[in-house]
């Protein structure tokens, strides 16, 4: 499969009053063409700043990407400059944000908003990207677009709005969105329909899709593959299946464990015990060494090298060793 | 026009009822009577004028009689210059003080919002601090004493521009520049920090992920929500600037409205105070629609809420 | 894990064997807080002391203060004093800021009027608060109809331009320093009102306090442990801040001939009278008044600006 956006051990610090903060520390992962990747982790894994990197939002200063590949159709956009980079926002590389009731500006009609996105990057006339823009809210499924275009976004329901707000991300048809937490502000109901237009987006016109949540559930339901964060590192990805029928890694195993269910048998919640260690001090071995269960010496000491299990899934454990299979199968 | 626009008139006219009515009697509860210094003439003299000004009128009769005046646009006359009424006053002074005060409005919103903005886009750097210091210095001197040292340094020391007087574009530098420094360091500092706000938003994250130029950014999607605070300021800011031009008229020897009402609070001609106050509440009162107007042009929310409220 | 294919044996070669033993774990250590926790005013004192320009206002505050107590004790000349033939001196060793055209000493009617600048500048911000704070305190606890009504008043009062009052009341009540700290309360507490009102209403709903209401709590010590102390920030930013402006209201009105009179000494009497020096060259008759409002305010600007920051940690810019 043609690999389409590339990340290559990236860092990511922030620099604030009480000192450093290394929030991403050596994340790597490929996206295809055409697939949905899910970055799942707590609140404070470094997986939104693992996504505005991509974009090369990170508000700088305090944040600053300190090392790293990030290969776009073979470019890396960490060299790029900020004109250069600016044709590739929006165009090429689209992001939605977690809130649709924040991220449409008050004072501007949706139709100014959806339009403006396209006039910058493929210089259209107004009537060309009016007609752009009706299109985008028939994909996501707005009824009477050409009235909804002259209205602002207070008059649009939280669902609307993030249906207007996916439709901004696609109107240039890019290669790849960047969708963070794009339904955790909305209600269950809604959530679904939302992730509905996602894979049949997805379907319509191809586009490569990141998908950072905390929410398992989402998870299952639209993601190709999944890549498991924790303090500032991909300890687990692979595909979908593997994730959730074969987890290897104790703390994907626990975050399966803290969720509800339909086919577990009893329905008990194992939450994870303890909270992720703080950034500005990061352990020097596995970093959820603190609050594993199967913990060894060498937890603490070293990090653990990456297993490949199978062609897609891989994991950063210490379990993979075989002294450490010995030292299980004893007990 | 719509309802809202209806109910703001109404509300306007019942507030300036109001004052009118505070106004009067408070004028009216200084004890004794306008004419009865001891250089002033005889008893009788005293009774005439008295009564040529319906002075010897119960108090409700001279109100009534003040109030239909008023509806009829007539301010009254002046007590202590007989030939002159406060229509004649206003008519002379209002054109030089208007143009007094629109121009330092002008000013200071101009150069207050440029300050701002641009300490703003520099958040911490070494620009906004100079920004943010001219800003604070400029809230703490008072307007007189701005005058003073700009007469002193740009037309003694430096004789730049003229001391006083209102008479070509060069003697309004000074006068507009002492006036509009205190609005504008409060603009600055305003739009800086409301900017700072909403350039935190996450419209603003979106405006930057479709790969808008910061240009674009900035003016089109940051300062318009920016400015919507400093709108709402902006009625409190024309009611300062309005009261400071009674001591720049007097500094600078400007014949405008401020000129006539602190000589009229020095002569305790209590009409023409009565009927500078009543002109001045109205147009502060107007600008206040017009700020509304302006909220509501800035903000679409609005102009919704209220059609909704029919 | 037996569905796992495993191809190759899985062993890193450069980690010791015996680092492979179980850990025993204490997972409440992880739990553990690292940073200390200040209290609130404790952390607000500190981010203040860190504000270099609000603690030199604070330092010119106290100097002035001194000045104000002790500069007419230490000056051999008296404010009303005239020495006629000492008439427009420049600062010199027997005047310090010179003398003005009436042969009065400018430093001890500097001091005089700093006096009255300290004076008045407290006392407005004192009848601010205890009736803007009762005031706004009421309506926004009692909520509903009655806030409705009171707000509506305060909303009148709020539209007025606060300078036109005060003038219209000082011509009603003649000029003098008691009628200056009263015509400024008249309209003065109505921001202050406001400010509580809004603090009130939007603690009141806090869950904090919705949870001590259902412990049954006293209505007072709610009052006294949840909402005062979660209004005092604002409170004490909004004082600060009104002690300029009534200091350069006083100034103002002095300066227009309605406040302090002759043969007393404000900033603002000085001002007016050091108008006319522009262009007779007596520069420090203007000068040491003048410097004095500017940078009083300047220092009260600054501390106020100093304490929002540390008080309200959100603003913080």
């Amino acid at each position: 499969m043609e690999k389409i956006l590339q990340v290559k051990d990236l860092h990511v610090s922030f620099s604030t009053y009480g000192g450093e903060v290394k929030a991403v520390r050596g994340v790597s992962f490929d996206l295809h063409k055409g697939e949905t990747l899910a970055i799942v982790g707590e609140s404070g894994c470094g997986k939104s700043v693992t996504s505005q990197s991509i974009m090369k939002l990170i508000p700088n200063p305090p944040g600053k990407i300190t090392g790293g590949e990030i290969l776009f159709k073979n470019q890396d956009l960490i060299k790029l400059k900020e004109p250069a980079m600016r044709k590739i926002r929006g165009a090429n590389i689209s992001m939605i944000f977690q809130d649709p009731m924040t991220a449409l500006n008050p004072t501007l009609t949706i139709g100014d908003q959806i339009m403006e996105g396209i006039k910058q990057h493929e210089h259209l006339s107004n009537d060309q990207a009016k007609r752009v823009a009706l299109e985008m809210l028939n994909l996501v499924g707005i009824p009477n677009p050409e009235i909804r275009l002259k209205q602002y976004p207070h008059q649009f329901s939280g669902g609307m709005r993030q249906r207007i707000v996916i439709a901004m991300a696609l109107v240039c048809r890019p290669d790849v969105l960047i969708a963070d937490e794009p339904t955790t502000a909305l209600d269950v109901t809604i959530q679904a329909q939302i992730l509905d237009l996602f894979r049949d987006i997805q379907k319509k016109t191809g586009v490569s899709i990141i998908l950072i949540t905390h929410d398992l559930g989402v998870v299952a339901q639209v993601a190709d593959r999944i890549a498991v964060m924790y303090a500032g590192r991909i300890v687990e990805i692979g595909s979908r299946r593997e994730i959730f029928y074969n987890p290897q890694h104790p703390y994907t195993q626990g975050l399966l464990q803290s969720v509800p269910r339909l086919d577990m048998e009893k329905a008990e919640l194992i939450p994870i015990p303890g909270t992720p260690p703080d950034l500005f001090l990061p352990p020097v071995g596995c970093a959820f060494a603190a609050r594993c269960p199967y913990a060894m010496e060498v937890c603490e000491r070293v990090y653990p090298f990456q297993t490949q299990l199978t062609n897609q899934h891989a994991v950063d454990c210490w379990l993979q060793d075989e002294r450490a299979k010995q030292l299980v199968s004893k007990i | 026009m719509n309802t809202y626009y209806m109910k703001r008139l109404v509300s306007m006219i019942i507030t300036l009822w109001l004052i009118i009515t505070g106004t009067f009697f408070l004028m009216h509860s200084v004890p004794g009577s306008p004419f009865n210094e001891e250089r002033r003439t005889n008893e009788a003299v005293q009774k005439n004028l008295e009564a040529y000004y319906n002075l010897d009128k119960p108090l409700l009769v001279q109100y009534g009689n003040y109030l239909k005046q008023l509806v009829q646009g007539d301010l009254g006359p002046s007590i202590k210059k007989s030939s002159q009424t406060v229509n004649d006053m206003l008519g002379r002074g209002f054109p030089v003080s208007f143009e007094l005060g629109f121009y330092t409005l002008l000013v200071a919103i101009i150069s207050g919002i440029a300050l701002g903005v641009i300490a703003s886009l520099r958040h911490n750097g070494f620009i906004d601090y100079l920004a943010m210091s001219i800003a604070v210095i400029g809230i703490s001197i008072p307007n007189f004493v701005m005058a003073t040292l700009l007469i002193q340094q740009l037309a003694v020391n430096f004789p730049i521009f003229p001391v006083a007087t209102w008479q070509s574009p060069k003697h309004m530098v000074l006068p507009i520049l002492a006036l509009a420094t205190g609005p504008m360091a409060i603009i600055a500092r305003l739009t800086r920090s409301s900017m700072l706000e909403v350039l935190t938003q996450d419209y603003i994250k979106t405006a930057k992920a479709k790969g808008l130029s910061p240009v674009k950014i900035v003016f089109k999607h940051a300062l318009r929500n920016a400015l919507l605070p400093v709108v709402t300021v902006l009625g409190s800011l024309a009611a300062s600037i309005l009261t400071g031009t009674f001591v720049i008229e007097k500094i600078f020897a400007i014949p405008g409205m401020g000129k006539y009402f602190v000589d009229s609070i020095n002569n305790r001609d209590y009409p023409v105070i009565m009927g500078t106050t009543i002109f001045y509440s109205a147009i502060l009162i107007f600008m206040l629609l017009l700020v509304d107007f302006a909220y509501g042009i800035l903000d679409p929310r609005i102009k919704l809420n209220k059609r909704e409220a029919k | 894990m037996e569905l796992r294919k495993q191809e190759n044996v899985n062993i890193s070669p450069e980690i010791p064997d015996e680092w492979f033993v179980r850990k025993n774990q204490n997972i409440n250590d992880a739990e553990a807080v690292v940073r200390p926790s200040l209290s609130y005013w404790k952390d607000s004192w500190h981010r203040l002391l860190k504000n270099k320009l609000a603690m030199a206002g604070l330092f010119f505050l106290i100097l002035l203060a001194l000045f104000a107590i002790f500069g007419p004790i230490v000056s051999p000349h008296t404010v009303e004093k005239q020495t006629l033939l000492d008439q427009n001196i420049p600062p010199s060793s027997k005047y310090w800021f010179g003398t003005d055209d009436l042969g009065r000493d400018v430093f001890t009617r500097t001091a005089y009027g700093a006096r009255i600048s300290l004076f008045v500048g407290l006392m407005a911000a004192l009848i601010d608060f205890i009736i803007g704070v009762t005031y706004g305190g009421i309506a926004g606890y009692k909520g509903g109809r009655v806030d409705n009504l009171m707000m509506r008043f305060v909303e009148i009062l709020y539209g007025l331009p606060y300078l036109l009052v005060v003038i219209l009341v000082m011509v009603v009540i003649g000029p003098g320093l008691t009628t200056i700290i009263l015509a400024l309360s008249i309209t003065g507490w109505v921001g202050m009102a406001r400010i509580v009102r809004g603090q009130v209403l939007q603690i009141k709903n806090y869950e904090f306090v919705l949870a001590s209401k259902t412990f049954g709590t006293k209505t007072s010590r709610i009052i006294r442990k949840n909402l005062l102390p979660n209004t005092m920030g604002p409170i004490i930013v909004q004082m600060t801040l009104t002690i300029p402006s009534a200091i350069f209201a006083e100034a103002f009105l002095s300066f227009i001939g309605l406040g302090i009179q002759a043969p007393h000494a404000s900033w603002g009497v000085m001002a007016n009278d050091g108008l006319s020096t522009i262009l007779s060259g007596y520069w420090w008759r203007l000068f040491f008044p003048t410097l004095f409002i500017s940078l009083t305010m300047f220092a009260f600007n600054v501390l106020g600006d100093g304490l929002q920051d540390a008080l309200d940690p959100k603003l913080r810019r």
